[in-house]
């Protein structure tokens, strides 16, 4: 589940904004405590720890005390609005920059992306 | 109850060898610790002096606030899992755990027995007739439920397959959730294990290598490779672990506080970053014997 090769807690933090992302976690819901995490996915509780507590920083999560952590409100449209402003330069423009490379015309590109949304619509 | 740990310019010298030269650091309580290090870099000889095993030659070892050497207060506090084991070879396993119940004050006999049949210990078995394997998981099983506030585990796993270790692994994180103490586990390992440990201690050759965080370390290492010039560019100033070259392409594993803006800029250089494992890392840090550091 997590690797070795960058900080544990961030990989951690990293999940549960895709699983908030994807709707997994909903609005106001609990996450799992630090120790069922901790045990669940067999990692010392003070890295999970630290992981929670970077996506309470980043106000995505909020605590009640002696209840738990809960998925903020608005951290669905929080995470979206993030993810908007990184699309073009990090997913879209290295796209592009991949078909200009290997000779695919982005005429192709746009074909596709209008057979795509034809085949969401039904 | 955990008790903090300090190690003070501690030395250990055999007959004609020195184990430990000069170690200095501190463990707070409540935490489980990963001692790394090559064989023959000190590990058992450092932690024979935390249990109070051995004598320090010089330097002054403190197990919450008190010398453990011959200490009738430390040691019923302290369990400490010797990769040799200290059983008395002709009793049987249930024998073992009846021993332990009496001379482990915080024992808890509902829960070796479920790691016996966890292990599938056989307990009418004498000691000697154990596999490799089976002794480990005695030895196990013995460190665990005896609950001291300061558990140690000298490559505790020896022999066991990986079905034992893990079941090891997932008993030792449980139950510290449940019972927080102060845990040291010495491996070779890593990998398997890195995510339980909250801090690290790397020690080579009876010295410290470093004592830091185990994210912490995870974010130090990075493997930068690109044009040689530009990679020379970017790694001046960093401790380089090593190099590789490929024709023009040079790699570089390098360390240090290694921030965004760095990363930022190394990339926009055209550089390749890539992470480096804990297990890569320790490998690096130890491995070269003869050069000085």
């Amino acid at each position: 589940m997590f690797d070795d090769r960058s900080p544990i807690y961030q990989q951690i933090a990293d999940k549960i904004k895709e699983d908030i992302l994807q709707g997994v976690l909903k609005p106001d819901q609990q996450v799992m405590s630090t120790n069922q995490y901790a045990a669940f996915y067999r990692i010392n509780p003070a890295t999970v720890a630290k992981g929670f507590q970077q996506l309470v920083q980043e106000g995505l999560l909020y605590k009640k005390r002696g209840v738990g952590m809960f998925v903020s409100p608005d951290g669905w449209e929080k995470l979206r609005g993030l993810r908007r402003e990184r699309f073009f330069a990090e997913v879209f423009d290295p796209m592009v920059a991949e078909a200009v490379a290997i000779g695919i015309p982005l005429g192709d590109i746009l074909k596709r992306i209008e057979k795509l949304k034809g085949g969401n619509r039904r | 109850m955990t008790p903090d740990i300090e190690v003070r310019n501690l030395h250990l010298r055999y007959r004609d060898s020195v184990a430990i030269h000069d170690l200095t650091f501190t463990l707070d309580g409540g935490k489980i610790y990963g001692l790394l290090g090559r064989n023959g870099a000190g590990k058992t000889s450092l932690l024979s002096v935390l249990a109070g095993f051995r004598l320090a030659s010089g330097g002054a070892v403190r197990v919450g606030g008190e010398d453990p050497f011959d200490n009738p207060r430390v040691a019923p506090q302290t369990c400490f899992v010797r990769e040799t084991l200290d059983f008395v070879e002709s009793v049987r396993v249930r024998d073992t755990l009846a021993f332990a119940r009496r001379f482990r004050p915080y024992w808890d006999a509902g829960y070796a027995a479920k790691l016996v049949e966890r292990f599938e210990l056989p307990v009418g078995r004498r000691v000697t007739a154990l596999s490799r394997g089976m002794r480990s998981a005695l030895g196990v099983t013995l460190g665990l439920a005896s609950r001291a506030p300061l558990t140690i585990f000298d490559e505790a796993y020896l022999g066991m397959d990986a079905p034992s270790r893990y079941a090891f692994y997932e008993e030792l994180l449980a139950d510290y959730l449940a019972y927080p103490r102060t845990v040291i586990l010495s491996t070779h390992l890593i990998e398997e294990v890195a995510a339980l440990f909250e801090e690290v201690v790397i020690i080579d050759r009876g010295r410290l290598v470093v004592h830091a965080e185990a994210d912490d370390l995870r974010s130090r290492g990075a493997a930068v490779t690109g044009p040689a010039e530009a990679v020379d560019r970017f790694t001046a100033g960093l401790t380089v672990l090593g190099e590789q070259w490929l024709g023009t392409t040079k790699s570089a594993t390098v360390t240090g506080p290694l921030d965004e803006p760095w990363r930022r800029e190394a990339r926009a250089a055209g550089l390749e970053l890539g992470p480096v494992a804990l297990q890569d890392l320790f490998v690096h840090l130890t491995k070269d014997r003869e050069g000085p550091r």
